[in-house]
């Protein structure tokens, strides 16, 4: 053999030298006792640079005492690692400041009867009063969205995916992309146009639920799409070899199939409309009475109302509180929805039964 | 209740790519035929010709006659729908539907056309895992979903699922490749068993398994890659194996090539 020639680089044992398992966090706790004692030394008091100092110097620290004992390759595997860590946290840190802010802020005035009054007879700088008549206005609006754009979205990928050949789907995949792009407040100003201004309709909760579908349907159709391009070809061919006709196919087949991602799809859709204010400023305008009504007259909403509690309140005060709290609701909402979405996930998702 | 097939000048095509040219042949009602060529031959598009799967594929076309008892099924004002229900098939890989029990698996071909009794399906679906030699197996867990089965278990099931819906012809596309042995052996005998009420087609790339199951044995062979395959003989099993008319299939079944 003429490998035999050359000199061989390898150790001759397959076992090299490890650093212990508790070596990382050795490095991390020490690296941010250090970056706090440079940002001390220096009289740096934001939170922010002695934990980018910390950070930094865990991923330089981890890098040099792992190239010495380690190698190399083992020092690289634990930079990518702890560039990883570093993305996650940087990540994690305002969605969890996030959440701890609103519910510190929001519980305050969060409770049943807020809940379930409006602010009817409440002025914005009266203590009282509740969200109702604006999560009734929301739950109404997100909810003919949705029924709007979910059979349009899902027959949609449908076709895309099953029928779709040649220019027609490659110009329908074209706009959907140009659709997702649309900025919410162009869907609103559509709408207006179309709805209030040329057709002469009111301000509406149904009006605001045509510029949410608007913002929804490409999500659906994208998501949808996706999660039907997962399901095996196998299966669709197994089905048609039964002499089953390719509508009850997709009916009987696919759709089971891939109920439990459409399903996610959608939840995550309208996870992403519900917090849309633009579109409902325009389209719904606000009101602090309970309208239950959404073909008829303003109703309330909540991104709205939290909007206009904020701004009318200089910062403090009762309607300062009432914004936080309606923050809170929001969020939780959407939250619950996500949670629904995953549970519908799991409950359909096909069974391996071992 | 089986059928005969007569091919006759089907070419298959692949959007401008012949894929399969000129092929004429007589498959036998109530016997095993089995396809056998190297990879990339034609067979498994042929064999889809027989249902009308061949043009499920994005661009797939066929020319020719293939006439079942007499009728062309691509004769004009034929339900390919209709067609798969008379001529059944069993893919390489087992594929029974993922969110469906045993049960309901074998009962899809039934449930998916129309409506049926309970007491009418529980019968279909017993004499259904009966004839592919899972009953025994599978009679205590039929609600539990059919992909938990075992590889050769869910090959079985996927026959099952075929024969239920009572075709008069059943296709096979190597439904052993992806099998150890001992279930590739329940499944040759099973093959014994159903040719006594099918007619069967098998694409196979194993040669002794042609010889244990088949009764007329078809060798295909393409003249290099990117050309059409074609069909070079066939002939009754035996003589395939012991004294093949063309030298080609001789060189192939002994391994001197391909």
């Amino acid at each position: 053999m003429s490998n035999a020639t050359l000199s061989d680089k390898r150790p001759s044992s397959l076992k090299g030298a490890t650093l212990p398992k508790w070596f990382a966090w050795a490095v991390a706790a020490g690296s941010v006792a250090l970056g706090l004692g440079i940002s001390a030394a220096a009289g740096l008091d934001s939170s922010i640079q002695w934990a980018l100092i910390a950070a930094a110097l865990f991923v330089i620290g981890s890098y040099g005492i792992s190239a010495r004992v380690e190698g190399r390759r083992q020092a690289k595997d634990r930079i990518a690692t702890s560039l990883i860590w570093v993305a996650f946290l940087l990540a994690v840190i305002p969605l969890a400041s996030l959440i701890y802010e609103t519910i510190k802020r929001g519980v305050k005035v969060l409770d049943g009867y807020f809940l379930s009054h409006s602010m009817g007879v409440v002025s914005d700088t009266e203590p009282g009063g509740g969200i109702y008549h604006a999560l009734l206005g929301t739950l109404e609006q997100v909810g003919i969205a949705t029924v709007i754009s979910v059979p349009i979205g899902v027959l949609t990928a449908i076709y895309l995916v099953e029928y779709g050949r040649g220019k027609l789907s490659r110009a329908i995949t074209f706009f959907v992309d140009v659709m997702t792009g649309i900025p919410s407040i162009v869907a609103g100003l559509f709408i207006l146009s179309l709805w209030i201004v040329i057709l002469g309709m009111g301000y509406s909760g149904f009006a605001g639920s045509m510029a949410l579908s608007i913002l929804m349907l490409p999500v659906v159709v994208r998501s949808t799409e996706e999660m039907l391009k997962l399901v095996p070809n196998e299966l669709r061919e197994a089905s048609l070899a039964l002499g089953v006709p390719k509508w009850r196919t997709i009916l009987k087949v696919v759709l089971p199939t891939s109920i439990g991602g459409i399903t996610t799809g959608v939840m995550l859709a309208v996870a992403r409309i519900t917090g849309e204010t633009a579109p409902l400023l325009l389209l719904v305008w606000v009101t602090n009475f309970i309208n239950s009504n959404p073909f008829k007259d303003p109703q309330g909403s909540l991104p709205v109302y939290i909007y206009l509690q904020f701004a009318n309140s200089g910062g403090l005060g009762p309607a300062y509180d009432r914004a936080w709290a309606a923050a809170l609701v929001l969020i939780a909402f959407i939250m619950i929805l996500n949670l629904v979405a995953r549970g519908i996930a799991r409950w359909k998702a096909p069974k391996t039964g071992r | 209740m089986a059928k005969r097939i007569d091919v006759s000048g089907l070419n298959a095509y692949y959007g401008s790519f012949l894929a399969v040219e000129d092929i004429s042949m007589t498959v036998e009602p109530r016997s095993v035929t089995a396809f056998i060529g190297p990879s990339g031959c034609g067979k498994s598009t042929f064999l889809r010709t027989l249902n009308r799967m061949h043009e499920v594929t994005p661009g797939g076309r066929v020319e020719g006659k293939v006439l079942l008892d007499d009728e062309n099924l691509y004769g004009a004002g034929i339900d390919p729908v209709a067609v798969r229900r008379e001529v059944g098939m069993v893919f390489q890989r087992p594929n029974p539907f993922p969110t469906m029990s045993v049960y309901d698996n074998v009962a899809a071909g039934l449930r998916l056309n129309g409506k049926y009794k309970k007491a009418q399906l529980d019968e279909i679906v017993e004499k259904s895992l009966k004839g592919a030699n899972l009953w025994n197996e599978v009679k205590d867990r039929l609600n539990k979903p059919g992909s938990g089965l075992s590889g050769g278990q869910q090959q079985r099931l996927c026959i099952a699922r075929a024969i239920a819906v009572e075709p008069k012809v059943l296709l096979m596309d190597e439904p052993c490749s992806a099998l150890d042995p001992i279930s590739t052996l329940a499944i040759e005998d099973l093959i014994g068993e159903l040719k006594e009420r099918f007619t069967i087609v098998i694409v196979t790339h194993n040669m002794q398994q042609a010889a244990r199951v088949s009764d007329r044995t078809a060798f295909f062979n393409l003249a290099a890659v990117g050309q059409p395959g074609k069909l070079i003989e066939i002939d009754d099993t035996e003589r395939i194996f012991s004294n093949p008319s063309v030298q080609a299939t001789e060189d192939y079944i002994s391994g001197r090539f391909g």
